[in-house]
């Protein structure tokens, strides 16, 4: 019964190869990990302290003949924080810093994009960081692209961009004045679904 | 000067853990709520934790340790408590076992939860045993929940014995500091 429905499946197959490019939709790979979100911030203005969080998830749609149609939304679970110190983890887990509490997911969400060329392009969105929505730039760049050696597609990305702090209602001025700032860095690799 | 603990009372040994994990567990109870309101820049930001980490790890030797000269010693004499109070101050003898134990082990989780160890005072490292996802957070909430109710049973504790000593005009108190009454 079941290879009655392969001449369809074929048929559906050759449709989908046969339409004009245009914007694929893609997951970000977690199952893999191919994937980060690393954030750096000064330490007293002597070195830097990196983290990362280590759970996130999202979609991004990508086609690379219109990079400006492109869309990514990617949701953080502020909880994952790790910095490498449980002590340090805890203490910016807390209402002191993100109140992963009372605040558990950050979302960053494209509203557009600015095609740089090169496959550079400005990621313009609302990110949401401790209750408080703000817009930011993430300065993207395609890495690379194309089959991969299981029988899939993916695209992967890297992006960055500086938050201030206190924007977020994220009180830094006890760490000292070089702190004020966090960069991210965003390193994603989706599957084309 | 008995070290043991007899019938007839406490003897040294049991007398200077009491005295020594009563004073320190009072300190760690008020460093542990100072060291919290620590300003990142104060002197004592690093320093005040180290020590606080550092005498709870050799509290929960002294304590396992306590524990077992109590369960190998001799049970001083109780025969001049009410049934009730007998009662009463066996769950708060036994239940302070326990509690600080979990008190201690739940501060440690806290510190290792990454896998680094515990520096005692720079003599000796204490291992992490145990790492989980977010365990620094859940033991953190158990460590403050549990110092509080540690410093309500010994308020409860101590009410009772100054209750004893002062209405009774029993030498439960005076056994504990003294040792047994010398004949």
């Amino acid at each position: 019964m079941k290879l009655a429905f392969a001449p369809l499946a074929l048929f559906a197959g050759a449709l989908a190869l046969a339409q004009p490019a245009f914007a694929a939709d893609y997951v970000i790979d977690m199952k893999g990990n191919h994937a980060s979100i690393n954030f750096r911030i000064k330490h007293l203005g002597f070195s830097w302290l990196t983290g990362r969080f280590d759970k996130f998830s999202g979609t991004f749609s990508y086609d690379k003949t219109a990079p400006e149609a492109s869309k990514v939304k990617v949701e953080i679970d502020t909880a994952s924080l790790n910095s490498n110190h449980a002590e340090r983890d805890k203490h910016l887990k807390s209402a002191d810093f993100l109140d992963a509490g009372k605040f558990p997911k950050a979302v960053f969400e494209s509203t557009s994009v600015k095609a740089n060329g090169e496959g550079k392009a400005a990621i313009t969105g609302k990110l949401t960081l401790h209750g408080v929505t703000k817009d930011v730039v993430i300065e993207a760049e395609h890495v690379g692209g194309g089959n991969d050696p299981w029988g899939g597609v993916r695209d992967g990305f890297t992006g960055t961009t500086t938050l201030t702090l206190a924007d977020f209602g994220i009180d830094t001025a006890k760490l000292g004045p070089s702190s004020a700032n966090v960069e991210l860095t965003l390193n994603v690799e989706g599957i084309k679904q | 000067m008995l070290i043991r603990d007899t019938k007839a009372g406490y003897g040294l040994a049991m007398r200077l853990m009491h005295w020594l994990m009563a004073l320190a567990i009072v300190a760690m109870f008020v460093l542990g709520l100072w060291m919290r309101t620590l300003d990142y820049y104060s002197p004592y930001y690093n320093l005040a934790p180290d020590i606080h980490r550092s005498v709870g790890m050799l509290l929960l030797f002294l304590l396992v340790f306590r524990l077992a000269w109590r369960v190998v010693n001799e049970k001083p004499d109780d025969h001049e408590l009410s049934r009730l109070e007998a009662v009463a101050s066996h769950a708060v003898h036994w239940g302070f076992y326990p509690l600080l134990f979990a008190l201690m082990v739940s501060g440690y989780m806290i510190s290792t939860a990454d896998g680094q160890p515990i520096s005692v005072f720079g003599w000796f490292d204490v291992p992490s045993l145990i790492q989980g996802e977010g365990q620094e957070d859940a033991a953190g909430l158990v460590h403050e929940v549990l110092a509080y109710v540690t410093i309500a049973l010994a308020a409860v504790h101590t009410i009772a014995a100054l209750k004893h000593h002062f209405v009774d005009r029993s030498h439960i108190l005076t056994r504990m500091w003294a040792g047994p009454p010398r004949r």
